[in-house]
């Protein structure tokens, strides 16, 4: 076959990922500053700027996870058992704030109930998306195309440190979207967090950097002796960064939020770069890992159908919901 | 003691999906149910209609968030417990559960959020449009998961290379020998939970005389579906029955507690099946029954569970028992609904407190008669996963331990709970609030913007409710 429906559809999945990283990202984010925030107000505040959008942040999570089911069976087939536990916290954790989303607005007398079920739902599923980063670093345990490692061998100092890392990463995509979102006492709070956030971020960023050679020798020889254009990734994400400093400095509102995405873009690209075309670390490539080609063929069809139609959907969400929200808006 | 995985990974896709299935199989009559209820308001502009699709609206909107945060957890479980399942079989099952996916977002992104919050914002045409592919939606969404559990019933359309399927014809694996029994058999079964769903609700609503115009209405054409559907059910059921004995003979064997293949074989209407003995202690049974339901003979032969060896066995009392509790309640069902014709031919199927309050109870009985159902047919297939091809000992995840297993069971047994009683509790009092007119204190401040399905149910959560006269 001319095509090669493998690489189509690893640039349809590495999309859904990002595209959920930087969605789902921040609402999360904002979730793990939730305890962090100066009154009840800006915590409505904040949770009015992401209510209407959330869900259809979290399409991209769903679509990826089938996606891969179709496409690329062999991820799915040993990434889940490998983080099996991390993966059910993940799942308990998105479903608690899901819920707590929808009641948190009805509900008067228990909503400190639900303040609590929101930022720990969001804290746990970040920290275990962030461990499932980790992991995919560090690679699997896998013989004749199956895990065979142990429970918790994801759970590792190494996985714990980019679990913590993704917290402050999206605790930063949060609050700079609150900038964006918010005016007055709230906005002048995220103003005042998010250099800190940047540099936990930073310090993160750093050790990971330092530590990922020693934990994934694949990794050290693609940045040390072959291509040198993906130090281009890194520099980038630090101009970003500086550029995010700057910002809020001059306190700025839509660029602390575009300059975040673009060192969240980066880091992305340069992590990819350290793997391609590995997708299950350390042995199987995108090709080993691949379905049989007419049924990525028969899903093709399918998905290339509806990803407009959910782009379009997602835009006009973000377009209808543009704009400031203002203190004390009702949002039922 | 020593756990087993296995088990227990059974145990637990026994209860997400027993928990998940419950509310589609709600949503699916109830969008059918709402996009008539709108077809009738825009023929006859008479505002009960209109008032009533808004009620039901209101309800499908909590049921089907509740139905989505559970769906979530079903996509990764074939991945967590049933990896070599999962891996062997992504060929078909991942594109075709991934189609069911994309057919959710489709629907949700184009026409959900039409019916729910575009109503006095779009032409009434418009939003009955949506509302009509809305319930289309609902019914493509089950073509897809029933097409998946029918091929893996009645595998076809597929050659095994190194152990794992490949597709030589989309066709014969989607339209697989049992799929069109099982998707009427099924798409039935929803009509008949929102059928006895909205006839419960509207009795309770009689009862204590609340919007006794519009309820009077839903109730009688409620009767009307169910008289037709559950005899229908029944006659659907014994042809979905017949195409089991030809394809999945154990499983009939299994049903029927039939352990020698013999002829004149009674329909048995008790009996405790024992495994190890291979036969049944204190059997009551109708003579030849069994035989003539199942060949329309008389004398006709009934293959036996000893046909096969004891490993390649279901768990019989499971199925035994999960088949009588079906066909029992659909029995119930029947017999509802024809109390309701001859209490609407004497003029007092509206007023009668005993069959009102018969039909509040019977709103549980759909249910009840769904998870029997599936666990007669999940059971019954026992011990393949793939009918034939694959046992649950081999679809299973190499590394999972017992210990892992146990977690994750309590686990979401945990989380369920919370969600389950928290969505019931909040779904009762959007029922109690009822038809009344929202207040403008709650459609105050709602700024034009997207919205997700469970905004569009006001009620608060723990307030006081004004007006509910409970």
């Amino acid at each position: 076959m001319s095509i090669d429906l493998s690489l189509i559809w690893a640039a349809i999945i590495g999309f859904g990922v990002i595209m959920y990283v930087l969605m789902d990202g921040f609402d999360l984010g904002l979730g793990i500053l939730f305890p962090f925030a100066p009154d009840e107000e800006s915590r409505d505040v904040m949770m009015n700027s992401v209510a209407p959008v959330w869900d259809g942040n979290e399409t991209w999570l769903v679509l990826g996870g089938a996606g891969l089911l179709g496409a690329f069976p062999l991820v799915y087939s040993v990434f889940l058992p490998a983080l099996y536990i991390g993966v059910f916290l993940m799942l308990a954790g998105l479903i608690f704030r899901g819920i707590s989303f929808e009641f948190r607005f009805k509900s008067k007398k228990n909503r400190r109930w639900w303040n609590r079920a929101f930022c720990w739902g969001s804290a746990i599923a970040t920290f275990a998306q962030g461990a499932v980063v980790g992991a995919y670093i560090q690679g699997f345990a896998v013989e004749d195309f199956r895990y065979v490692g142990g429970a918790l061998d994801w759970l590792t100092p190494f996985t714990v440190l980019t679990g913590l890392g993704l917290m402050a990463g999206y605790a930063l995509l949060g609050s700079t979207w609150l900038i964006l979102k918010s005016e007055g006492h709230v906005q002048q709070w995220a103003y005042r967090i998010t250099p800190k956030l940047l540099l936990a971020v930073l310090v993160v960023f750093g050790i990971v950097s330092l530590w990922t050679p020693l934990v994934s020798p694949e990794v050290r020889d693609r940045w040390m002796n072959q291509i040198h254009l993906i130090w281009l990734f890194p520099i980038l994400a630090m101009v970003c960064a500086g550029a995010l400093y700057r910002a809020v400095k001059r306190q700025q509102e839509g660029l602390p939020f575009v300059s975040t995405l673009g060192l969240f873009i980066f880091t992305y690209l340069g992590l990819i770069a350290s793997k391609w075309p590995v997708i299950v670390p350390p042995n199987y490539t995108i090709w080993d890992a691949a379905s049989a080609p007419e049924s990525q063929l028969f899903l093709l069809i399918g998905v290339l159908f509806v990803i407009p139609i959910v782009l379009a959907y997602t835009a006009w969400s973000y377009w209808v919901f543009r704009g400031k929200v203002k203190v004390g808006e009702g949002y039922h | 003691m020593e756990l087993d995985p296995l088990l227990l990974s059974r145990l637990q896709f026994a209860f997400v999906v027993s928990f998940h299935a419950i509310f589609p199989v709600f949503t699916i009559g109830l969008a059918s149910y709402i996009a008539l209820l709108h077809g009738l308001f825009y023929k006859t502009e008479n505002p009960a209609w209109d008032r009533l699709a808004l009620f039901w609206t209101k309800v499908f909107a909590v049921v089907f968030g509740m139905g989505v945060v559970s769906g979530i957890v079903m996509s990764f479980q074939f991945g967590t417990n049933w990896s070599n399942f999962a891996y062997a079989t992504s060929n078909f099952l991942g594109p075709v559960l991934s189609y069911e996916v994309v057919t959710a977002f489709f629907l949700e992104a184009a026409f959900l959020g039409v019916l729910l919050f575009g109503r006095n914002k779009v032409p009434e045409g418009v939003h009955l449009f949506a509302a009509i592919m809305v319930a289309v939606g609902t019914f493509i969404s089950s073509f897809w998961i029933l097409s998946a559990n029918s091929w893996m019933q009645t595998p076809a359309g597929f050659e095994l290379i190194d152990g794992r399927f490949h597709i030589t014809s989309w066709m014969e694996a989607l339209f697989n020998p049992s799929f069109w029994y099982r998707f009427v058999h099924m798409g039935m079964a929803s009509f008949l939970t929102g059928g006895f769903v909205v006839a419960g609700v509207s009795a309770w609503f009689l009862l204590r005389k609340r919007d006794v115009e519009a309820n009077k209405k839903a109730l009688s054409m409620c009767l009307w579906l169910l008289l037709i559907l559950a005899p229908a059910q029944a006659v659907v059921g014994d042809f979905h029955g017949l195409n089991t004995l030809e394809h999945q003979p154990t499983k009939v064997a299994a049903m029927e507690g039939n352990w020698e293949t013999q002829t004149n074989v009674p329909l048995l209407l008790f009996a405790i099946p024992d495994k190890e003995a291979q036969t049944n202690h204190f059997e009551i049974g109708i003579p030849n029954l069994a035989s003539l339901i199942l060949t329309h003979h008389v004398d006709g032969e009934v293959p036996g569970l000893n046909a096969v060896p004891i490993e390649e066995q279901p768990p019989v009392i499971i199925v035994f028992w999960a088949f009588r509790v079906m066909v029992g309640i659909g029995l119930l069902m029947i017999a509802v609904a024809l109390t309701g014709l001859f209490l609407r031919r004497k003029g007092r199927v509206y007023e009668n407190p005993l069959f009102l309050k018969t039909l509040t109870v019977m709103i549980a009985s759909p249910f009840l008669a769904v998870l029997g159902g599936w666990i007669v047919t999940e059971s019954g297939r026992a011990p393949w996963l793939v009918y034939g091809v694959m046992t649950h000992a081999e679809g299973l995840t190499p590394s999972l331990t017992g210990g892992m297993a146990l977690f994750t069971l309590i686990g979401y047994i945990a989380v369920y709970s919370v969600v389950f009683f928290t969505g019931i509790y909040y779904l009762t009092r959007v029922v109690r609030n009822g038809m009344k007119e929202e207040t403008q204190a709650e459609v105050e401040g709602e700024v034009e913007r997207p919205k997700r399905p469970l905004s569009a149910a006001h009620t608060p959560f723990d307030d006081d409710l004004e007006g509910a006269n409970t």
